[in-house]
């Protein structure tokens, strides 16, 4: 039964969450920048490359904004998260060996101690936002149940890859909540919030580029 | 130079409690609201996401993380006891949340609170746009929010007067053409009695620059025109005043949401430059008209950018000293303060040129904090301090903040270069008791110039 689970989720359901993911991304920029040509498409001509990068820079570069100064411990769990959720899925060495395995490519791997760590991290900081989101109203206040899910969601696939590789007991079945739960994740994730993921770049270059080309003012 | 101000606020002045239930009788908004049905809003919702609004509505609703970092940027919040519902989520969680949730088939009394949230507690000063991490407009999606509102009729009276006099009159106060004419011509001649040559040169055509001002000064700030016209005349300017309408640079329907009007305005001020042949238009110290003709007024009308040269007079009074054109003959040696207007430094720019000219006029220049973009709204921009009386005390307890921040620099004479500004700053003083003179840059010119 197990093993039959296994199968499905590494292959078909692997496969399916990897299109949803791309299909679902695609279509997401499709409607935007269909929507950027029918109505909106005075906002080429504003956009300007070097602002655009100013306010990336910016915004991606710990405490180099105001805000990011003003909230320090939330800076440092954004970025210890993002870099965390990004890094562990693709530069942890279980799952480059699969990559090996299934087509034989492979590049390097996060060393098993930082791999460790960085897993952990992610559940941490879903937690710190928890718990801001619970503690702080005005958090509080914009926040509804999907929120909390989104950061379960996103908790899911480290805690229980965790439980995995420290092959605590039962973690057969755990792993296939491993597996199901990261896909369900990269499945859903240009149809949530997450889509920040791949809308920010646009939101954060647009406003930039006015801020720094038409208002000549910082946006950071 | 500047002299940084205390850094610790005194606690003197005490945040107001959350204001949410602040009675307000508006007849503007109880006839708009009486005249609803849950159709026409149905409807008129649907219009209007639908016809006017695209790709940045979309993108800046999915993208919000719902993190609530924009809350600390919003005077509003941090005035009124931090209650969540100022914050600038909060603001849109109240409106287009709901509105694009149930699909516009809201309540009259929903749209009431809509557009009191929209016209009366949100100035649209992007203060928060520089707190977004993910670059979110929040003041966009309040002006989609008003110009739904508007769509509806559901606009605070005052605020509607003024536009209407745009309509009628094509300046914002009623001003009668002969009384525009009449009240230039008192000026010069006040002038004449301090600089016997001086003129104020009516519908000079082919002069270098064309002079426009807001309503407000005509109506009850003449003395305004008088400095302005000295300091042209010591600058030997070659400039001109339009005689017929066309003179107003303002708009208040670009924050009612009475987008046509603004158009027509716009187009019109820009019309009368170009039909006095003039090579730039040079604007008085008005923050929300610079907004309409160099950012939003020009893009409706299809100019990316504005289609005659458009100087503020910050930008222009920096332009004389450097040049030489103006001289100080004494700096006014009373410290000062400076407010930097949303509209014309997140805006556009102008604070380092403000400065500039703040230090060239006078001895003693405290900064307050936080300065240039990141200074607090004086409360009053964003068409507030045009709904009128009815909202003065959510001015005042939307902004103890700026009254604290103007308290902390121990000073008593606060430049602001913009009218609202200045307005709603007067307010605040005499709210919180702070014994400010505030002044314009034209004020403190005119008395320290060589003349």
């Amino acid at each position: 039964m197990i093993h039959t689970l296994y199968k499905l989720l590494s292959g078909p359901m692997m496969w399916l969450a990897v299109i949803l993911f791309c299909a679902g991304t695609l279509y997401r920029l499709w409607t935007i920048f269909r929507l950027v040509r029918r109505k909106e498409k005075f906002i080429c001509s504003y956009l300007s490359l070097r602002y655009s990068l100013r306010s990336l820079v910016h915004w991606l570069t710990p405490f180099a904004s105001l805000n990011m100064r003003l909230n320090p411990v939330m800076t440092v769990v954004s970025f210890a998260f993002h870099i965390c959720l990004l890094f562990v899925p693709l530069f942890l060495l279980a799952h480059i060996v699969l990559w090996e395995q299934a087509w034989g490519i492979h590049w390097w791997a996060l060393p098993d101690l930082v791999a460790d760590i960085m897993s952990l991290v992610v559940p941490a900081a879903c937690i710190y936002f928890a718990i801001r989101r619970i503690r702080k109203p005005e958090v509080r206040y914009v926040t509804g149940v999907g929120d909390y899910l989104l950061l379960g969601l996103i908790a899911l696939p480290f805690v229980t890859g965790f439980y995995c590789r420290m092959q605590w007991p039962g973690y057969g079945p755990v792993m296939l909540v491993h597996m199901f739960s990261g896909q369900v994740l990269l499945a859903t994730l240009p149809f949530t919030r997450l889509s920040h993921m791949v809308l920010m770049w646009f939101t954060r270059s647009y406003m930039g580029s006015e801020f720094g080309a038409v208002r000549h003012a910082r946006d950071y | 130079m500047a002299e940084p101000a205390e850094k610790t606020p005194l606690e003197s002045i005490p945040l107001a409690e959350p204001a949410t239930a602040l009675p307000v009788a508006d007849a503007g908004i109880e006839a708009g609201v009486q005249a609803l049905t849950p159709r026409t809003i149905a409807d008129t919702v649907r219009r209007v996401l639908g016809a006017e609004t695209g790709a940045r509505l979309k993108a800046y609703l999915s993208t919000c993380t719902h993190c609530g970092l924009c809350a600390q940027a919003c005077h509003f919040y941090l005035s009124n006891a931090h209650d969540p519902s100022y914050a600038p989520i909060g603001k849109i969680k109240h409106t287009l949340w709901e509105l694009l949730k149930r699909k516009g088939q809201v309540s009259p009394e929903f749209i009431r609170q809509a557009s009191l949230i929209a016209y009366t507690q949100c100035n649209m000063c992007r203060r928060c746009a520089i707190y977004c991490p993910l670059g979110i407009d929040v003041a966009y999606m309040i002006s989609v929010v008003r110009r739904i509102c508007r769509a509806l009729g559901v606009t605070p009276l005052y605020l509607q007067d003024t536009v209407n006099s745009h309509s009628a009159t094509h300046n914002q106060m009623w001003v009668k053409a002969d009384e525009w004419v009449d009240t230039l011509q008192w000026q010069e001649e006040d002038a004449r009695d301090e600089i016997p040559e001086l003129r104020i040169p009516l519908e000079k055509e082919g002069a270098d620059i064309m002079y426009s001002i807001i309503a407000p000064e005509p109506k009850f700030q003449a003395g305004l025109i008088y400095k302005a016209a000295v300091i042209m005349h010591v600058a030997g300017v070659d400039w001109t005043m339009p005689a017929r309408p066309g003179w107003d640079n303002s708009d208040m329907a670009m924050y009612s949401g009475d987008y046509d009007i603004m158009g027509r305005i716009k187009r019109f001020h820009f019309d009368t430059a170009a039909r006095l042949r003039v090579k730039k238009i040079v604007m008085g110290e008005c923050g929300h008209a610079f907004r309409s003709v160099y950012d939003t007024g020009n893009r409706w009308l299809g100019w990316r950018m504005p289609p005659i040269e458009t100087q503020h007079a910050i930008d222009f009074y920096y332009d004389l000293l450097t040049s030489g054109r103006i001289k100080v003959a004494r700096k006014y040696e009373e410290p000062v303060t400076l407010h930097d207007p949303c509209n014309i430094v997140r805006g556009y720019g102008l604070h380092e040129k403000a400065r500039y000219v703040v230090n060239a006029l006078c001895e003693h220049f405290v900064e307050m904090t936080p300065n240039r973009e990141y200074n607090y709204c004086c409360g009053a921009g964003g068409g507030v301090i045009n709904c009128g009386p009815p909202y003065k005390q959510t001015r005042m307890r939307g902004n103890s903040v700026k009254a604290r921040q103007l308290e902390a620099t121990g000073v008593k004479v606060l430049i602001a270069p913009c009218h609202n500004c200045h307005s709603g700053l007067e307010d605040i003083s005499q709210h919180y008791h702070l014994g400010l003179e505030v002044k314009f840059l034209a004020d403190i010119m005119y008395e320290v110039m060589e003349k």
